[in-house]
Parts: C-alpha cells; structure tokens; sequence
C-alpha cells in the first residue's frame, strides 16, 4: 500500500523537514518496503533489545556540581542572541497546514 | 617505527609535522580533509618537541601527527559533520577521545571528510564533496586498468574510499597522518579501511566514550581506530579506552593497555567462519581470500569449522529502522537556535526549524528522518520498531550462541568486492548502497562487538582487498593478537603513490613502513 497524503503531511510536521519532491516519497516508500521484510522474522517470545549493554548498571556519580560558567562558550555559536538568552521566533503558532504550505505535498 | 626515531632525535616532531602538512596540501585532490589546523597542530609540534629534548616525552604517541573524522567536536576547530547544518560551527569542547590524544601529545593536523553526518558507504555525500581513494593514484592501480583512448582516465577512473569514515581511510592510507579517528555505526570505519588498505578497528560498544562525537545511533555508535598496521591500532587503543563519566554508556570496568605479542601464536585458537557470510554479490575474488585466509589458520594448527548466525540477512534491514529511528531523534536538535545553520524565516518557531532544517540537511538525512519518523508513529511503532528491536536480540543472540560454542574469532569478508569507480557508484542512491556495502559489517554493531579490517591483498584490480575478524565482547586483546597474525602472514603490500613520490621524496626515505609504534 502506498502511504497517504495525510501522513506524509503528518511526517512533514512531525519531523520538521520536508519531502521535497517525488523522488523524497519514493524514498519513504522504497524504505518501508525495505523494512517489511522484518516480518519474515519468527519474533514470538522475543523481548526487544535497547541496548547490548542492558545486563549492566548504570554509572551514577554524586550530585556535585563539576562543570559550568560556560555561558559565553555557548553563546558564541547561536546566531541570534540577546544577554544571556537565546532568540527565538514567536512560539505557540502551529505550522501552516497542507493548503497554505509552501509543500511539495500540496500538488499530490 | 617513528615513535623511536623521535624519541632517538632521528627526526623532531616540527619536522614530522610540517612533512605531513606538506603532503596533505600535495594530495589535496584526494579531499580527504575538510580542514587542516595548520597553526595549532605546528604549536603542539612544538609543544612535543621541547618534551623530547628535556627527555620527558608524554607517551608514544607524543609528537604523532594524526587526524580526526569530522563529525568528532573539536575545541576552536570547525566542526561540520559534511553538512551546511554545521558549517561554521566551531566546537566549544573536545570530544573525549581527542582530549585524550591531545593529553598524550598527539598532534591534531586536522578534521577528515565523510558522508553527510556519517549517513552512507561512499564517502561521497558530504558537502564538502567525495573523496578520493588514494589507491586510484597508485601504480598498482594504474598498471591493472583498462587503458581508454582518448579519454582522460586519471579523472574519471578514480575510486571510492568506501565510507562513511573515508577521509580518515585515505589520510591515513595516503601517509598524511599515522593514525585517524573514524566512527563506526554500520562499518563507517572497516568498509573504508579495507577499500583504503588499511587497519580499521571497531571496538566493543561501551569501550571507548563517545562523549564528544556527533550522534548518529547512540546504542551503535562507537568511535573507530584507522592505522596503518594492527601494532598502532592497539597503541591508539590502550589510549581511549576506558570508562569515562561523561558517557554513561561506557562501562565501568578497569581498562588495562596491552602490548601484542610479537610471535602471536593462533594454534589454540577456534576459528569460525560464518556461512551466511558468503552473501549474494560477494566477489570470488574476495571468496578466494577468504578460503586461502582459513587455510591459513588451519596449516597453523587452529581449528577452523563453519558456523552458523542464521539472522544475518536481516541485520541489515534492522539496522535500517533501527537507524532510521534513531536519526529521526538526534537530529531533532538541530534546530539553529543554539548552533549551526539558522534560517532567515522568521515568522515562528516551527516555520523557522522546519526552514532551517529545509537548508540544513542534505536528501539522505531528510530521507532518514522522514524515514525514522514514519516508523515510529503511534500505528508503525509496534510493528517496525519494536519488531526491529526483537531481531536485534535474536542477531546478538546468534553471535553469543556461537561464541558460547568454543569459537574465539570469527573470520569474514569486509566488503562484497574491491572499491568501485566513483562514477558506478553514484549510479544507485545512498540507502542501496549502504543496504548492499554494510551487509557484512553491519551484524557487530547490532550485537556491540569488536571487530577489525586488516588488509589481505590487491585484487585483480590492484586495489586493496581486507577481510574481517569479529570478537566476543571487550576481547580486543585477543581480537588484534589475532590481527597482528594474520597481517605478519600475509605481508600486505604498501602503496606505490607515483606522483606524490616524486614530490616528497624524503617522507619516503624515513618511513619505509610507516607505522610508529
């Protein structure tokens, strides 16, 4: 089955990047019937695996502080900064939808 | 070898430096660099270089010219991952494992070329360009191809490094510098070793911190060693390895350095070779080595029997959700507020992330976000996620059963065939290629276990062939004891580079073998 507009348009919010042409959802599409072939697998009674590392413990150290006061550091590679803060574009106003973006998708 | 000339004052650490310098600006047409640290890699020369005359040098690797994979942050140096979403981004940090080449007096020449954020088998989508394989400019390469007439085969003949570490494979293989940092997620640092013709070590996962290196698959990802021989893989080794609080996924246990014995001894030895590595597409050129490899072992007395990883097949198809997955999270912090590329749009949040990263991100890394993204929606995530992370446990599950067995070392090919031209290679798009090069390293960043290139011969080609050998878990001892044997048998010949000879006549004269341990 070949993916839905919607969930392309769903991916593209999601993600934050864009298809860009034919060829980027022939991609996408290219890749999960790649990734179909997992169902060959006999996967019953399996636990998934997170890490190779899993029957170790994790390293805690005490809660002390070691590093910091790097704030100039940090400050240096941010391209629009005031003080101490970064400088963002108003928040809380969703990406425009389907219709009204500049998309690829729009002609599908 | 040059470690103890430096230490004899046969040659000094400027000296070596400023050598290497020169012949990187000379094979500059490879584009193995992305950039050179001319100034502060000539300061720590000098640093190095007052150690050896008040007879306090750091270590062996004090006054050692090396380079670094440029998706490793390194402090006041540009780090760039290949990609116009950190072009220009210079690194507040050092990433651990350079502190600690740093710490023992190695001498940074600069940051190495490779595949867009470390995404593909070919070293050749980066921003920065493809680099160039230095064997395509070797003698041996050019006595064995085709001559065209009329057609200018130096430029378009020219083969792939394999990648996406290849810009470390050729300085290191092309001499520039006497070891290179690679990472390794899939085979980033053997499948280029073995089209370079050169030692390309992937340790255990959770060996070596990863504090510093740019993410790709955190639960894969490891940092990854390229030498000209299986003596400095270890030295450089015994250097980074180690617990380090900075990288919670390194374990905890007391690392010791080793040195390799210099007789290694493989007659006790239980040498496995997995059939389902004989994968379709797999040269008989290769096939061949491989045959005369387990002969090797066996006229020397280990025993060598065939075994079975039954999940093989899928380890690639895993590694590509899993992959995928993985990306789509780690690159979400890409998002030009704190760092890198930042877009113009300014309307919100969202529009301005969604621009920058439009600019940013080149078509293989949107296509594995997308990719990623898509796998792990609510209604996919059970079925291709999850899935996948149960056929990683029965493909670490193949390898312990196997290693339980009475195996110690596996042995298989790197790669399915010698370097292909550039131009063949760009015939197909990234994810085929990397689905069809990664098939037989893949499997050991699946299962976190360490695993090593060393180059066996030149193909019909005359370009460089190298076969794998993968060992248990934080067994790298045994693992290069038996590299280094298999590279004393098979006397891997040494790159004749023609026109660079001419050039640089004298760098030839002192390092005849180029190692230095």
């Amino acid at each position: 089955q070949t993916v839905t507009v919607e969930v392309l348009d769903h991916l593209e919010h999601l993600a934050l990047v864009d298809f860009r042409d034919a060829e980027g959802v022939e991609r996408l599409q290219k890749a999960i019937r790649f990734a179909d072939q997992l169902r060959e697998v006999n996967t019953d009674g399996v636990e998934p695996m997170d890490s190779v590392l899993e029957d170790r413990c994790l390293y805690l150290r005490e809660d002390d502080v070691t590093e910091g006061n790097c704030t100039n550091e940090l400050l240096k590679n941010a391209r629009e900064k005031v003080e101490e803060y970064f400088v963002a574009p108003p928040g809380n106003i969703p990406l425009p939808k389907l219709e009204e973006r500049d998309t690829f998708l729009q002609g599908s | 070898q040059v470690a103890a000339a430096l230490k004899k004052g046969h040659v000094t650490p400027t000296e070596l430096c400023q050598r290497c310098l020169a012949l990187i600006k000379s094979t500059q047409f490879l584009n193995a660099y992305i950039t050179v640290a001319e100034e502060t890699a000539l300061k720590q020369a000098e640093e190095s270089e007052k150690r050896y005359k008040s007879g306090q040098p750091l270590g062996v690797l004090d006054g050692i010219p090396v380079a670094v994979k440029d998706n490793f942050n390194t402090a006041g140096i540009e780090t760039t991952c290949a990609s116009n979403m950190l072009k220009g981004y210079i690194s507040p940090y050092n990433a651990t494992v350079v502190q600690k080449l740093l710490d023992q007096g190695a001498v940074l020449l600069g940051k190495t070329n490779l595949d867009e954020f470390a995404m593909g088998s070919g070293s050749t989508d980066g921003v920065f360009g493809p680099v160039r394989n230095p064997w395509s400019y070797s003698r041996q390469y050019k006595e064995k191809s085709v001559r065209k007439p009329h057609s200018d085969s130096e430029e378009s003949n020219w083969v792939i490094t394999g990648g996406s570490s290849g810009g470390s494979a050729a300085a290191v293989s092309s001499f520039t510098c006497f070891a290179a940092l690679g990472s390794d997620t899939g085979g980033s640092t053997r499948n280029p070793a073995a089209h370079c013709g050169v030692v390309g070590l992937k340790p255990t996962y959770g060996l070596i911190s990863r504090h510093g290196l740019i993410p790709l698959v955190n639960s894969m990802d490891v940092p990854g060693i390229l030498t000209r021989c299986v003596d400095d893989a270890a030295v450089v080794l015994g250097s980074l390895a180690g617990h380090d609080p900075k990288d919670s996924t390194t374990i905890q246990d007391n690392f010791k350095p080793f040195e390799l014995p210099n007789l290694p001894d493989v007659s006790k030895l239980s040498i496995g070779i997995p059939k389902e590595y004989h994968a379709p597409g797999l040269s008989s050129e290769i096939l061949a080595l491989w045959s005369k490899a387990a002969d090797l072992f066996k006229d020397a007395g280990a025993k060598v029997i065939e075994v079975s990883l039954p999940h093989t097949r899928y380890s690639i198809v895993c590694y590509h959700v899993l992959c995928t997955a993985e990306v789509a999270s780690n690159m979400a912090r890409f998002d030009g507020l704190e760092y890198g590329h930042r877009s113009d749009m300014n309307k919100s949040t969202e529009s301005m992330y969604a621009a920058t990263r439009r600019e940013g991100f080149n078509d293989v890394v949107r296509g594995r976000i997308l990719s990623g993204n898509y796998f792990l929606l609510k209604q996919n995530y059970e079925n291709y996620f999850i899935k996948a992370q149960k056929v990683r446990r029965l493909i670490a599950n193949d390898f312990l059963k196997v290693f339980g067995s009475g195996v110690d070392i596996l042995l298989t090919p790197t790669t399915l065939s010698d370097a292909v031209p550039y131009m063949e290679f760009i015939k197909e798009d990234n994810r085929t290629r990397s689905a069809q090069d990664d098939i037989l390293t893949q499997a050991a960043n699946m299962a976190g276990l360490p695993a090593i290139n060393v180059p066996t011969a030149l193909s019909e080609r005359g370009l460089p062939v190298g076969l794998q050998f993968i060992g248990r878990s934080f067994q790298e001892k045994q693992l290069l004891t038996v590299a280094k044997w298999f590279e004393k048998q098979v006397k891997f010949p040494m790159i004749q580079l023609e026109e660079v000879k001419r050039h640089n006549h004298d760098v030839f004269q002192h390092e005849k073998s180029a190692s230095f341990s």
